[in-house]
């Protein structure tokens, strides 16, 4: 893997079907930013039926079609399949590939002084598995009867007798399941394998620990998921009946179905796979916001091995507080007892890596760059994402709470101004690296302070319209005398999400005018000591022009007696 | 700052464009069933609503327990988190600290986080479930009123015993839209008395066993003012049990809190909590038989 070997490939070798894991990386994260956006469009719709019912959609109401709209004003269908949609594309097609597929593929080689990711080609089909689960369900929006509608969580006997868009769902999962499946085994083989000399477990950089763990959940976690969605596809086209008991009645008609299934082991199948995969959604954040962290505190991290060690607990713990989501399904006492145990259990390493990161801050220097604001908006923003979580794992507590908007507002904490603030840290963070060229931090201070104000204007009364009692997935909530009584608060939420919206115009702009018009940037920045900092920037196919060697931590910032306030993982010297 | 000059454009920006999106001030159509004629009692706002149940001021109590629980760790963090930012900030020949900081705090401050939510767990919530879910009066019970729900898209259906205290047979295959919306046999004599009805009514200070299944997909019935909410699931007959409080009389909404389909926000039933004697002579209203009785429903 020379780096002469770049002129002899096509541009198609080159920049589309490359096996290069920068190129896979950008990939990934563009394809990524995409559907985060559309995912952001589809709530945005979703936001005004809920704060004018009935009210026609404005500007883009005509394009909604005849399945989903009437005359540009949402039907109920279309309600239920914008919200599974948003649901699956934020989760599968937009967070995930971005932090897993866009920033692990990039930034963990490098950081580990390897020239590419273990298995270059698997890397790439990686890749067109997600791109195709991706276009499937795109394609699924212009199928008879419009895509999904039986929320992200596709609980049956709903899924199994909806329509075909439930199909292609299943479908446009398996593919997304396989890419990660495979992408998982990539990076686990690649971390222990390919580390530069020197470069100990130990001296890791916590993103690089943060996609280890990360990579294990996936690895382990899918593969159920896979088979339950087999067995889906296996009741909708074979007739089979999983997820069906006897003698239901659907619409006055008795069903075909001959029964013998049970509707809750999907949810113990699907719960299997989305717990740790919500912790698939926040580690790599925790990881990105770490780097940015001790970078602009100019500091190591406080308690970098309790972290570690945190996170491998966080990972291990994950996979036993699954039917924490199931309380209300008629739980006994004692599996409850056990499940809340274990979530109340897994919330003590979280508190443990948010008090290190807050920690950090003392006695530091702080730089407020731009990136380092996004880290400062995560921190109270995680804290209280996860905070909510606490009530709604103890089951009492949770009766009233269940399946409401609280739920709604706890989660998106923890993945919106949660995850998506750490994808912005790390896009400001890492965009010079990759591009050459830095990013307009006035544009950038713009695009922090309008999200910040936006995510909490958008989240913050869901808490309270949860607390009121309103149900997650209502089409019009004004029915109850309950939700009548909260619509305001849900009217502002709405402003809040609009408002989100026109924040992120200056992120746009930013982005596409830095990729050429960026002020050139330095091969180090941020004069950072992790080895990625070490590459040429862009690093050429094959990253480093020699193979790095490692001397020290990842995080040697101001010690005493070094020429800088930093000291690069790759300089010899004093060792610690 | 010229940030700041930016970000209020952008603010004003945003409110304008909202004024040309939204809608001009007009009595809004609304999708919801019309229940204009009845007016629901309890106190709605941001908070928990009304409880009318035994048990529910447990439950509120956890819930406000933990929330205060929740202010303080977050006041806590929030304040060094802050003093960091002002204090801390890079300033010309300041340079970082990069000795480990032996802070007991935080090993402290996790240890009482631990042990607060053991004792929330076990002293708490443990408790109040297993109150919740494993105390429910036995199907004989006579001190307890007994009732049947059963969910269908996008309907609840309630059925009572009738004065024989005793159901009658039920099985999917006599269920018929209209006239036995919950598959009623007509051969069982214990059946002829029991009462089907869209409204679920209930007298207030007496245990009341409610009996949930589905016919087609998984619903949840939740009644916020009664604090219950419980999935029903088709195949699987789960029971819950909970009380009125005698204050408690008036007319409620339950509600679906499960997607169950297009209509999963209309799926809504009226609830009367009820004295004992109102409730007797509804049961009596609604048992008598209906005015036009169907033969070809006796077989």
């Amino acid at each position: 893997m020379s780096s002469d070997h770049d002129h002899e490939m096509g541009f198609l070798r080159k920049y589309v079907f490359s096996t290069d894991h920068k190129v896979i990386g950008i990939w990934y994260a563009l394809t990524g930013l995409f559907f985060l956006f559309f995912g952001f469009c589809l709530m945005m719709i979703m936001r005004w039926q809920l704060a004018f019912p009935l009210e026609k959609v404005p500007v883009i109401g005509g394009l909604l079609g005849s399945t989903l709209a009437n005359d540009g004003v949402l039907l109920p269908e279309g309600y239920n399949a914008l919200g599974a949609m948003h649901g699956t594309i934020m989760i599968f097609l937009g967070v995930v590939p971005i932090v897993v597929g866009g920033f692990g593929n990039y930034v963990m080689p490098l950081q580990i002084g390897a020239p590419d990711m273990a298995f270059p080609k698997l890397n790439m089909f990686s890749y067109w598995a997600y791109f195709i689960g991706g276009v499937v369900m795109l394609a699924s929006f212009f199928v008879p009867g419009g895509p999904a509608n039986s929320g992200w969580t596709s609980y049956p006997p709903l899924s199994n007798i909806a329509t075909t868009g439930q199909t292609w769902w299943l479908f446009g999962m398996v593919a997304l399941i396989t890419s990660s499946l495979l992408g998982s085994i990539n990076f686990i083989v690649t971390i222990v394998q390919l580390r530069a000399e020197g470069l100990t477990m130990f001296r890791l950089p916590f993103f690089v620990w943060a996609q280890f763990v990360t990579a294990f959940l996936l690895l382990l976690a899918f593969p159920p998921l896979e088979a339950a969605s087999i067995l889906q596809l296996m009741d909708r086209l074979a007739g089979s009946s999983f997820f069906m008991p006897e003698g239901l009645v659907v619409s006055g008609e008795q069903s075909a179905y001959t029964g013998g299934g049970n509707p809750i082991l999907w949810q113990h199948l699907f719960w299997f796979l989305a717990h740790p995969e919500v912790y698939v959604l926040i580690l790599p954040g925790l990881g990105m916001v770490a780097e940015v962290l001790a970078n602009n505190t100019r500091k190591p991290l406080w308690g970098y091995r309790t972290m570690v060690y945190a996170l491998v607990f966080l990972g291990f713990m994950s996979f036993i507080v699954w039917a924490h989501h199931m309380f209300i399904t008629g739980m006994g006492v004692t599996i409850s007892a056990f499940f809340a145990t274990t979530t109340m259990i897994i919330s003590v390493p979280s508190v443990v890596i948010l008090t290190a990161m807050i920690i950090t801050l003392y006695r530091a220097s702080i730089r407020f760059t731009v990136p380092m604001l996004f880290v400062l908006g995560f921190l109270p923003m995680f804290a209280i994402g996860g905070l909510t979580g606490l009530p709604l794992g103890l089951p009492a507590a949770d009766i009233p709470l269940h399946d409401t908007y609280y739920v709604i507002a706890h989660f998106h904490y923890v993945v919106a101004p949660g995850t998506i603030f750490a994808i912005f840290a790390g896009l400001y963070y890492w965009f010079p690296k990759v591009t050459g060229r830095m990013m307009n931090s006035g544009l950038g201070k713009i695009h922090f302070f309008g999200s910040f104000i936006g995510m909490n204007i958008v989240f913050g009364p869901m808490f309270f319209v949860g607390l009121a009692g309103v149900s997650r997935r209502l089409f019009d909530q004004t029915g109850y005398a309950w939700g009548d009584a909260v619509q305001n608060w849900t009217i502002a939420s709405s402003y809040g999400a609009w408002f989100l919206g026109l924040a992120q115009i200056p992120f746009i702009i930013n982005f596409f005018m830095s990729i050429r018009g960026g002020a050139k940037a330095s091969d180090n920045p941020w004069d950072a000591t992790t080895l990625e900092w070490h590459a040429p920037s862009p690093p050429p196919h094959g990253n480093f022009a020699t193979v790095p060697v490692v001397y020290r931590g990842p995080y040697d910032y101001s010690t005493p007696g070094a020429a800088a306030d930093f000291s690069p993982q790759h300089a010899a010297g004093t060792e610690s | 700052m010229r940030f700041t000059k930016m970000l209020c454009i952008l603010a004003v920006l945003a409110w304008a464009s909202f004024h040309l999106l939204a809608p001009p001030v007009q009595a809004q159509g609304s999708a919801a069933p019309d229940t204009s004629g009845v007016k629901i009692d309890g106190e709605y706002g941001p908070f928990l609503p009304t409880d009318i149940s035994e048990h529910g001021y447990k439950i509120d109590r956890v819930i406000d327990i933990v929330h205060v629980f929740m202010a303080v760790l977050f006041v806590g963090w929030g304040a060094f988190f802050v003093y960091c930012l002002v204090r801390f900030r890079q300033k010309p020949g300041h340079q970082a600290d990069p000795h480990e900081v032996k802070a007991k705090v935080s090993k402290w401050s996790e240890i009482g986080v631990a042990v607060f939510e053991a004792v929330l767990l076990i002293g708490f919530s443990m408790p109040l479930w297993a109150e919740v879910r494993a105390e429910i009066p036995a199907d004989d019970d006579p001190n307890a009123l007994h009732v049947k729900v059963l969910g269908e898209q996008f309907a609840w259906n309630f059925r009572y015993a009738g004065p024989d205290g005793i159901f009658g047979r039920s099985a999917a295959k006599f269920v018929k839209d209209g006239t036995n919306p919950m598959g009623l046999d007509r051969s069982d004599p214990h059946g002829d008395d029991d009462i089907v009805s869209g409204e679920f009514h209930i007298p207030t200070g007496k245990p009341i066993v409610v009996q949930l299944t589905s016919k087609d997909v998984i619903h949840s019935f939740s009644v916020p003012v009664l604090r219950i909410k419980q999935d029903t699931i088709p195949g699987m007959r789960i029971p819950i049990s909970f009380t009125a409080k005698k204050s408690g009389v008036g007319t409620y909404e339950v509600a679906c809190a499960q997607l169950c389909g297009n209509n999963h926000y209309s799926m809504r039933a009226l609830m009367y909590v009820q004295s004992q004697n109102d409730f007797d002579a509804w049961l009596i209203e609604a048992g008598k038989p209906p005015e036009e009785f169907d033969e070809d429903d006796l077989d």
